[in-house]
């Protein structure tokens, strides 16, 4: 498999390919300034996506409620900045990340005791409880109004938010690095090939003497964590947190575009939220029909034809030309 | 004899059906053993309660002396039970390697690390390309399950509970399905397995239970109605008739 | 006193119409789920498929009220086995993840056509003069849509339970659910089982989205918004069971009337904190066999 798979005979070495994102995001900074808003919420949502590949694509743990960690983290980050009027970005990151863990941890040990349908339920139950609480709790959250005010002070106490979201789009771009880096860590590792291992057979696992539960456990907290980072950079970059982070349409769509890239292949992460994010901004708003169309059609024909996404159809482009002398 | 696995009124009833009654059941430590019995007499049952996959209805499980009943199937492996599939439990997708090393990183007790490479751990890679080696599936070694054939396989499901180094090894018709030539393989790797290792081996096929085993029980509709010698099994006339009853009703 | 028992009475009541039409809706999901093992997350898609129908048959073409429900049912059903022949039945042997995108897709697709041809704007319901007014037992009024809906909806419950328990059909649906291999083997034609089975519970999710019309409203984002409902239906109450759904129906609905009534301020937070307990209670749900 040309996927990253990680494995007991996986090179882990960066290859020269994995740079390309990399210089991408750099060359999209000086030549789009006038995009950079969007651009840093494609960063968010390829770090928010590598968070759900992790548990999706290498645990093999179907869920429909990865929102909630997302939007708690988002909630946090904004209750922070504009209630307790505690502006350090660090603070309202690290707090985002913390809640996102303990929620994740929380929910993930009730949760990942169950399987199939059931997990599927509890996860989109929970994410519904989350939407009630932060639409109930108007104190705290703005409830249907969202919450405004967000206030984030100088990075460090040196770089300011400027309004072009220069800083903003830098900002995103150092914390994906860094999330890329420790998920891509963890898959190489044996733990992330115990994870696979859990996906191909979890009764095998079982039957090896694996303690598949904690593993999953483990690995879903470490996902909610990036999750609720995710979600603190967007509160961030936006300055306001509204109901929408919860919704069951957003955790649809966060899969949707993981699919879209390719499960299980960490770049399938990245392509997938470039090529949703852009479309959605070129079309969704003049054809909102047609977009959701578009999207469902997409989805189905995916499935149907090529499960490994754009980087699956690429993959195998890539076999066949190899093929030819 | 040391006793390496015991079990005493071993019962498992799923609603009205009763799979396994009253066993009481020995197995010497080095012994090897075979438990044979008619369709659905409830051998893989058994082996579930023993590993843990299942629990039992009521009674107790002994391993090396220590009273497992409640154990969760993780530690049991720990303690040195190891286990095959009558139907495959692989890694479908992930290369032959990785299927046995996953069980020995395990075992091991480096699968929980995630700061390193997997394939920086040396050990491991090497101690299961060995063990590949030994099943004569080393140059099998990059190949994904999902593109082996079904007797190499059977082999790989061996791979992987060798790969825990058991003390008791559990094996659920191994030769299943298997084509001949393949099958006189996994006799092979049977006979070559550590003297040490006391194997319960469920089968259907005869030669091969009366090639290998030293002590046989017999299980139908989920009590024991004889265990013995080969020879003592050979000439049993209800063994005669269960076998030959089934034989009657194919 | 007196007030709280006529409120009592009257989230009773209305609790009963929505967990009718809670039940009505999402059998068809349970029954389907237990049978194929299929996460049929677009179930609701059928649900507003019927719903719109039911709308259109009344205020377009002036269709009388039961002609429109049958419509409802009939339209939904055969759509459903085009459906089920053209794209479900070739993921039957697909992975969990696999059929959730597949069926998002789905609700995607008709969140867009329920748009386009509806707009976002909900259907008005114009029930017939027969159904409008009050209903007046035991000397207290009832709307008499809602009476109507509980007792047809009772005696569709009551044909359906007659129909598994003692038809052929029944028989086969329940060898099936509780072990496909033996039912293949004893020659049980399973494909067509499952078109059969699947079109029935399409078709009654039609119907109960058209006669519930006017308490669950008939707009676009119809399949997002209550899928949650009507999986909670079927996970609390149980895979491939009839009477488990059936309770959890009832319980769903008159909570959340009473939740509504008397804690407004919570929302439906209530309501998923308890189907969160009872699935750690139970994971298979209330009638869910537990290995
Ligand atoms: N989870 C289960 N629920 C209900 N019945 C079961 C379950 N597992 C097994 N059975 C039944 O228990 C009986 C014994 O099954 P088991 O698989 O143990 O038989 P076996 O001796 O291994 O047969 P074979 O030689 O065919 O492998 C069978 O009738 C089977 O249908
Ligand atoms: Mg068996």
């Amino acid at each position: 498999m040309s996927a990253h798979a990680g494995g007991y005979s996986a090179d882990p070495r960066i290859r020269w390919i994995e740079s390309l994102p990399w210089i991408v995001a750099v060359a999209a900074f000086f030549a789009l300034p006038e995009y950079l808003s969007l651009g840093a919420r494609i960063l968010i949502y390829i770090l928010y996506a590598l968070s759900l590949d992790l548990i999706v694509g290498y645990a093999g743990i179907v869920t429909l409620g990865h929102s909630a960690y997302f939007g708690l983290g988002a909630y946090v980050a904004g209750i922070l900045a504009a209630k307790a009027g505690i502006g350090d970005p660090m603070v309202q990151l690290a707090a985002a990340a913390a809640a996102g863990a303990l929620l994740g941890i929380g929910t993930g040990a009730i949760i990942l005791r169950t399987k199939a349908l059931t997990l599927l339920m509890l996860t989109l139950a929970i994410t519904s409880v989350m939407l009630e609480i932060a639409n109930k709790a108007t104190a705290l959250t703005g409830g249907a109004d969202g919450l405004s005010g967000v206030i984030v002070a100088p990075i460090f106490g040196l770089f300011r938010f400027d309004i072009f979201g220069k800083t903003a789009y830098l900002y995103c771009l150092l914390a994906l690095l860094i999330g890329w880096w420790l998920v891509r860590k963890m898959i190489y590792s044996p733990f992330g090939t115990s994870l696979t291992g859990v996906r191909e057979n979890s009764l095998r696992m079982h039957a090896i003497g694996a303690p598949v539960y904690w593993r999953l456990v483990l690995v879903y907290t470490l996902s909610a964590t990036i999750a609720g980072v995710a979600g603190g950079l967007i509160t961030q970059t936006n300055q306001f947190v509204g109901l929408n982070v919860f919704s069951f349409e957003s955790a649809g769509e966060l899969l949707v575009m993981l699919i879209l890239g390719g499960v299980g292949r960490i770049y399938g992460a990245f392509v997938g939220p470039v090529v949703y994010l852009i479309a959605q901004d070129l079309l969704a708003k003049q054809f909102p029909e047609y977009w959701y169309f578009g999207i469902g059609t997409m989805l189905v024909l995916v499935v149907m034809f090529a499960r490994g996404g754009i980087l699956g159809i690429l993959d195998s482009i890539l076999v066949k030309l190899r093929r030819r002398p | 004899m040391n006793i390496a696995l015991e079990t005493r009124g071993l019962c498992k009833s799923f609603g009205a059906l009763t799979v396994a009654d009253d066993i009481d059941f020995r197995l010497e430590s080095g012994a090897r053993h075979a438990l044979i019995g008619p369709n659905g007499a409830g051998k893989t049952t058994f082996v579930n309660m023993l590993t843990g996959a299942l629990p039992p209805s009521s009674g107790t499980i002994v391993l090396g002396g220590e009273d497992i009943t409640a154990m969760r199937q993780a530690k049991r492996v720990k303690r040195g039970l190891g286990r095959t599939f009558q139907i495959n439990a692989l890694f479908r997708r992930l290369p032959v390697l990785d299927n046995v090393a996953l069980a020995v990183a395990e075992r091991c007790g480096v699968a929980r690390r995630m700061l390193r490479a997997a394939s920086a751990h040396g050990d491991v890679r090497e101690e299961s390309m060995e063990l590949l080696a030994t099943l004569g599936l080393a140059e099998d070694a990059g190949v994904r399950i999902l593109d082996l054939p079904y007797g190499k396989q059977r082999l790989v499901e061996i791979a992987i509970a060798l790969g825990l180094k058991p003390s008791v090894l559990l094996l659920d018709e191994p030769a299943a399905g298997v084509p001949s030539l393949e099958s006189h393989r996994i006799l092979q790797v049977l006979d070559n397995l550590p003297k040490h290792i006391a194997i319960l081996i469920i089968e259907h096929d005869m030669d091969l239970v009366f090639r290998f085993a030293q002590r046989i029980t017999v299980l139908v509709q989920g009590e024991v109605l004889v265990e013995g010698p080969p020879d003592e099994i050979a000439r049993d006339r209800r063994v005669h008739q269960v076998y030959l009853g089934e034989q009657h009703h194919a | 006193m007196e007030a709280f028992f006529a409120s009592l009475v009257s989230v009773a009541f209305h609790g009963t119409a929505l967990g009718m039409i809670l039940y009505v809706i999402s059998v068809g999901l349970s029954v389907t789920m237990g049978l194929m093992g299929f996460a049929n997350l677009a179930h609701g898609v059928f649900a507003m498929a019927g719903g719109y129908v039911l709308t259109t048959a009344i205020s377009r073409f002036g269709a009388p009220f039961p002609l429109a429900l049958v419509l409802a049912f009939a339209f939904v059903a055969a759509a459903s086995v085009v459906l089920e022949r053209l794209l479900y039945s070739r993921l039957y042997t697909a992975s969990d993840l696999e059929q959730v995108l597949f069926t998002i897709g789905l609700i995607f697709i008709a969140v867009a056509v329920a748009r386009f041809i509806y707009g976002t704007l909900q259907q008005p319901v114009v029930l017939p003069d027969y159904l409008k007014g009050q209903f007046a037992l035991l000397g207290r009024d009832f709307p008499a849509y809602r009476v109507f809906i509980i007792v047809f909806s009772a005696v569709m419950v009551g044909l359906l339970w007659f129909g598994v328990e003692r038809t052929r059909w029944g028989a086969m649906v329940r060898a099936t659910v509780d072990n496909r291999a033996m039912a293949q083997s004893v020659g049980i034609d399973t494909k067509r089982l499952f078109t059969l089975t699947f079109a029935l519970g399409s078709g009654l999710a039609g119907l109960g989205g058209g006669l519930g019309a006017e308490i669950i409203a008939i707009q676009p984002s119809y399949p997002f918004e209550n899928l949650v409902y009507f999986l909670v239906v079927v996970s609390v109450g149980g895979l491939g069971s009839l009477r488990g759904p059936f309770v959890a129906a009832l319980l769903i609905g008159i909570a959340d009337t009473a939740c509504k009534y008397w804690l407004p301020q919570y929302g439906a937070f209530p309501i998923y904190v308890a189907t969160i307990a009872i699935l750690l209670w139970r994971p298979a749900g209330l009638a869910g066999r537990h290995a």
